[in-house]
């Protein structure tokens, strides 16, 4: 368990934002994601949180490596990613995997689920011999939870717990070792979010794998990380086990997103200090200096604005927070039963 | 899903089912014998297939196809009649037991004429589609999804075709090569007239497709392919072509009718094909000078026309309907 799968070291990415048709101008960059470290060990659950627009996508897609970062490195087994090509690259492919979001729009209305989830095995034909694969496919479909029978259906004809299922069940067929799910259970209903919550953590325990789980949804994450990590305009603003980001926050964005979950006793509610941040997310193209979060940030001074502050363990806390007034604050009794 | 249509499915004998076809799904071939009884894998082309075989619109226009294609090869077998020569002596005569579509100015038959059009007719007109969609389907694929300077230089390129006028187009290019005075073949002129054709009409195909293609290229299972590890092949092969070939197939089948149309316009102008060739193009220009007094010598030709530009329509929308599982 304690060996890095993953290690995200500075990892930097800009978008250009050019104008003009034929010469082409760069006049800014949209700093999606900026000065992102972290780690993934072998078999656990990493969450990222943060609201729209803080970069979690954009880090999903570079780890995936569908996109190359700007600067910074991401390693898979002390590999550089970004550096990889042809076999070497295919080979990483297989071993890690990605569940959309979208499960409306991530398989392809035109081919059966036999097809979707035997692609995996038809990209990379070592995996699994020509005829094995339909078989292969049908107990993938049982794993999931899906009528084996329905291979030769289509997409539409299921329910969007279902596709996402189909989803999960394409990204396991290669029997990888991580997959980064962005955002895997915000476009389903809430009974089927706990279900497929459920089954991901039932392939956890059943594969050994790791999960890089993108989510904004504070419950959902908790339910299902080990450590969770808070992001803010494309940087780390804290990272820490579960308890130590749910029970005992130090930075003041992740007090304010916590105060926000809603309480479901009603007789707790009263004690809950509500943090209302005033003001907009500042545009990634021209961030705040110092502390990103600075701009609605009700403990700002003038160091904030100076000095950049670092993802480091303060004094009286325990776990790393990138803010110069860290301090631990009684929020919420938000503890859930399990 | 109706559960009934899943019966038939299973109770179909396995030799007739077309599955598979071009879908690169597994064969059952190295399977034992009790995994080939079990539902056989089946493709997007298969599907279709099973779907078009319940539907009465494109039997209909099949047997159409068929029959014009046979008349096209074998217009023997349809008449036994001169469709070049004819007697003066009966220049428009009308239609009797004797001669069931009369005879013509010339005196010919207007039956043995009608059938042996056929073959110029759908000749030119299918060749010109297939090499229009072929032409401007690939150059809008590659524009569509390469993108960038790729896509401005293909798109200018089609935009400096798009700008020719259509008739004056064909007619530089057929005045350069099948002026009066040259001597062309039958062949070398229906050749000449489909590169015309072909030539001044994929700019519109491309540019279908170049939409099509962007606006499926971004999407979640183009990425998730990706992710996978699928190389660009794949991706346009199995991904965008079938999610973006629709609205060509659509278009093409609309092209099939509008270039027998061009065909005749072309003959009209004296440019395309010429007498000795039969063409319904050819036929219906001719007859245009005598409509109000022997209006059975356009009514034919034009019959033929429209029935068969009918029958593409149909097939060509069966076909849509069929390839997209969401109509099923």
């Amino acid at each position: 368990m304690t060996e890095n799968i993953i290690e995200v070291r500075d990892l930097v990415k800009h978008y250009p934002v050019t104008r003009g048709i034929v010469f082409k101008k760069t006049i800014g960059q949209v700093k999606a994601v900026d000065g992102v470290s972290f780690e993934l060990k072998a078999g656990e659950t990493l969450g990222v949180v943060g609201e729209s627009g803080c970069g979690k996508s954009t880090l999903a897609r570079v780890l995936m490596n569908l996109e190359r970062p700007t600067s910074g490195q991401v390693l898979y087994k002390g590999q550089d990613i970004s550096k990889l090509s042809g076999g070497a690259l295919r080979r990483l492919r297989r071993q890690i995997q990605l569940v959309m979001q979208d499960p409306y729009t991530s398989l392809n209305p035109r081919m059966t689920v036999g097809d979707l989830i035997g692609e995996p095995f038809e990209i990379h034909p070592e995996v699994a011999p020509r005829g094995s694969r339909r078989g292969k496919v049908k107990e993938l479909l049982d794993l999931v939870g899906l009528n084996p029978e329905h291979i030769n259906r289509y997409p539409h004809q299921f329910s969007g717990g279902q596709r996402q299922r189909i989803g999960i069940a394409r990204a396991l067929a290669l029997r990888p070792e991580i997959i980064v799910c962005d955002e895997p259970v915000s476009a389903l209903d809430v009974s089927i979010q706990a279900q497929v919550m459920n089954l991901l953590e039932k392939l956890q325990a059943e594969f050994g794998l790791s999960y890089v789980f993108i989510a904004h949804d504070l419950s959902v994450v908790r339910h299902l990380s080990d450590r969770v990590a808070v992001m803010y305009l494309g940087k780390m603003v804290e990272i820490g086990t579960e308890d130590e980001i749910y029970e005992r926050p130090t930075h003041p964005y992740t007090q304010a997103l916590l105060s926000a979950v809603p309480v479901p006793d009603p007789t707790l509610r009263d004690n809950k200090a509500i943090i209302r941040l005033t003001g907009d997310v500042p545009s990634p193209v021209s961030p705040p200096s110092g502390c990103r979060f600075r701009t609605r940030c009700w403990k700002a001074q003038d160091v904030c604005a100076q000095e950049v502050p670092l993802l480091q363990i303060r004094r009286g806390s325990d776990h790393p927070s990138a803010c110069h007034f860290a301090e631990r604050r009684e929020i919420v009794p938000t503890h859930e039963a399990a | 899903m109706s559960d009934p249509s899943t019966a038939s499915i299973v109770s179909t004998p396995p030799a007739t089912m077309p599955t598979e076809a071009g879908s690169g799904a597994p064969t059952n071939a190295g399977l034992p014998e009790s995994a080939q009884k079990q539902q056989k894998p089946r493709g997007l082309l298969g599907d279709a297939w099973r779907d078009l075989r319940r539907k009465p619109l494109f039997w209909i226009s099949a047997a159409f196809i068929v029959l014009f294609l046979l008349m096209a090869a074998f217009p023997s077998l349809f008449t036994s009649g001169d469709a070049v020569n004819g007697a003066l002596s009966r220049s428009r005569v009308e239609p009797s037991a004797h001669a069931w579509f009369g005879y013509d100015v010339q005196g010919r038959d207007v039956y043995s004429r009608v059938i042996y059009g056929a073959r110029a007719s759908i000749l030119v007109a299918v060749l010109s589609t297939l090499g229009t969609l072929f032409i401007g389907g690939a150059m809008g694929i590659i524009a569509g999804y390469r993108g960038g300077w790729v896509d401005a230089l293909l798109s200018r390129i089609a935009d400096i075709f798009f700008g020719l006028p259509f008739v004056l187009g064909s007619i530089v290019i057929l005045t350069t090569f099948n002026g009066a005075g040259t001597d062309n073949g039958e062949w070398k002129i229906m050749g000449l007239v489909i590169m015309s054709l072909t030539v001044l009409s994929w700019p519109v195909t491309m540019r279908l497709m170049r939409s099509s293609v962007l606006a499926t290229k971004e999407a979640d299972y183009i990425v998730a392919a990706r992710a996978l590890g699928a190389g660009t092949g794949r991706i346009i092969l199995k991904h965008l072509l079938p999610n973006c070939l629709a609205p060509l197939l659509v278009y093409g089948t609309i092209m099939v009718g509008s270039f027998i149309g061009a065909e005749a316009t072309l003959s009209f102008l004296g440019i395309g094909l010429k007498t000795p060739v039969v063409s319904w193009g050819i036929m219906i220009s001719e007859a245009q000078n005598y409509i109000r007094v022997s209006p059975f010598l356009l009514f034919f030709p034009a019959a033929f026309l429209v029935a068969a530009v009918l029958s593409f329509v149909m097939l060509g929308e069966a076909v849509r309907e069929a390839l997209d599982p969401k109509l099923r």
